[in-house]
């Protein structure tokens, strides 16, 4: 009789899962699933601050076009986002690498939650600082500069945190424009091997939720550690 | 830049509108089945989440960080494909006899969502004075029964604005469904677009479609927040 959980299917492919081809080849698997996520995460920052600061804006002329544009992004599944990614880039710019319309479209839809996050983070700030500053002498740019975001950044910490958690979970539907990460590397090794699809799926969900847990956690301590200090 | 010629006329009317059509409501059945049941799995593992017994209280935990720190996607391949042999065989034949895509996507989403609504049950009761709770039980109700009476009729009321928001996320997330060949909206957009190589077209109404529910609904919580909720606290 054969074993209930077959696990030589998982020890066979241990390298495929984990960094695909590499380095005879592209990187696959658990490494390509993390270089998404690390590189969508460090432009969605970038991208979340702008349309975050955008937002909040006393002109209206750019409020305004950014709520839209956060709303609109909010509105739609992710898998639509990448969908229009996947059409639109080679319209727009000619031929892009699958990797980069995938890091394109995980960017704009992080940066849509990730702009919530800093808005919620400027105006945890008390509004007396702003006035404070301005009446020392500061211009408006001056005082989200120096005095608003380094104390909001600090508390968007843990939140940030968290989005990376839904990115690292979000980079699995790259496997739909065939970008081999995880998800996609396993669907393959399930179509090549046919009979342990019990094994492998369980294996990458408990390697996502190995990964995902330690920030989940991460995020949690820091939570903790923020507010400790800021209660001293 | 963009060179297209936009031709909208194939999907406001003919075929593959009645397939946009099937799509939605496909869309529409499959977050319906998944949050009514997603609600009712979540009340119960945010009750067990509290309870007193150890063991109980530690497999919800489980449960939640499971569920919650693993991709929608990988669940639904996990329920399609891999479910198989942990399942008791005339579930199984009853599953292959029904269609099991709309049964393995309505499973997956249902799961993944209870986590994320039992956690947003848990907050709607701690935030519940627990001066309630001890009142209850030292009128001689059971833990159980204080819950069912006092604690969750109060909670559930706060709960409602983050549970709706929970049906559109198992809206939006339903289109992960398509991997699997359920015939869903997003599906259904990528189908209009490999027969006609209208991509823009189809993904438009596809887009259009999922931000009309989401405005729509969003604009029922923000109703409710402010008729049902003011009113209360006003009370």
């Amino acid at each position: 009789m054969e074993p209930f959980f077959d696990i030589s299917v998982i020890t066979d492919n241990f390298t495929y899962f984990m960094i695909g081809r590499y380095p005879h080849g592209p990187l696959g698997g658990v490494g390509l699933t993390l270089y998404l996520a690390v590189a969508s995460c460090i432009l969605s920052f970038f991208g979340g601050l702008i349309l975050g600061l955008l937002s909040v804006s006393r002109f209206s002329i750019v409020r305004y076009p950014a709520l839209a544009f956060i709303n609109l992004v909010r509105g739609m599944p992710l898998l639509m986002v990448i969908f229009w990614m996947y059409f639109l880039m080679p319209a727009l710019f000619g031929k892009v690498a699958e990797n980069n319309t995938v890091i394109m479209a995980l960017t704009l839809f992080t940066s849509a939650y990730m702009s919530r996050i800093v808005v919620a983070g400027i105006e945890g700030i008390p509004k007396g600082q702003t006035e404070a500053a301005i009446s020392t002498g500061l211009k408006q740019w001056q005082v989200m500069l120096y005095i608003v975001l380094p104390q909001g950044l600090r508390n968007m910490i843990p939140s940030f945190v968290n989005q990376f958690v839904s990115l690292i979970k979000d980079t699995s539907l790259a496997f739909i424009v065939g970008v081999s990460e995880l998800t996609h590397v396993a669907t393959q090794i399930n179509n090549r091997t046919m009979a342990f699809p019990t094994e492998i799926f369980v294996f990458i969900a408990l390697v996502y939720f190995i990964i995902c847990f330690a920030f989940t956690s991460l995020s949690r301590w820091l939570e903790g550690r923020l507010s400790w200090s800021k209660a001293n | 830049m963009l060179n297209y010629t936009f031709n909208w006329s194939i999907i406001t009317s003919g075929q593959y509108f009645d397939w946009l059509v099937t799509g939605l409501l496909t869309t529409l059945k499959l977050s319906a089945v998944s949050i009514v049941l997603a609600f009712v799995l979540g009340l119960l593992i945010a009750v067990m989440r509290m309870a007193h017994n150890r063991p109980v209280r530690w497999f919800a935990h489980a449960y939640l960080e499971f569920f919650r720190n693993t991709p929608l996607l990988v669940q639904i391949f996990f329920w399609y494909f891999g479910s198989y042999k942990i399942l008791p065989t005339f579930i199984n034949d009853w599953l292959n006899e029904t269609g099991f895509e709309f049964a393995a996507a309505a499973i997956a989403l249902t799961i993944y969502t209870s986590a994320f609504i039992a956690e947003d049950i848990r907050s709607g009761v701690l935030s519940i004075p627990k001066e309630q709770m001890e009142a209850a039980r030292s009128a001689g109700f059971s833990y159980l029964r204080s819950m069912q009476y006092i604690i969750l009729p109060q909670a559930i009321r706060i709960t409602i604005p983050p549970l709706v928001n929970q049906f559109l996320n198992v809206a939006k997330n339903s289109s992960l469904a398509m991997t699997i060949g359920v015939m869903e909206m997003t599906y259904q957009a990528r189908q209009v677009e490999s027969y006609t190589f209208r991509g823009f077209e189809a993904f438009t109404a596809a887009t259009v479609v999922y931000l009309a529910l989401s405005i729509v609904i969003t604009a029922l919580v923000n109703i409710y927040n402010e008729k049902v909720l003011m009113a209360h606290k006003a009370a």
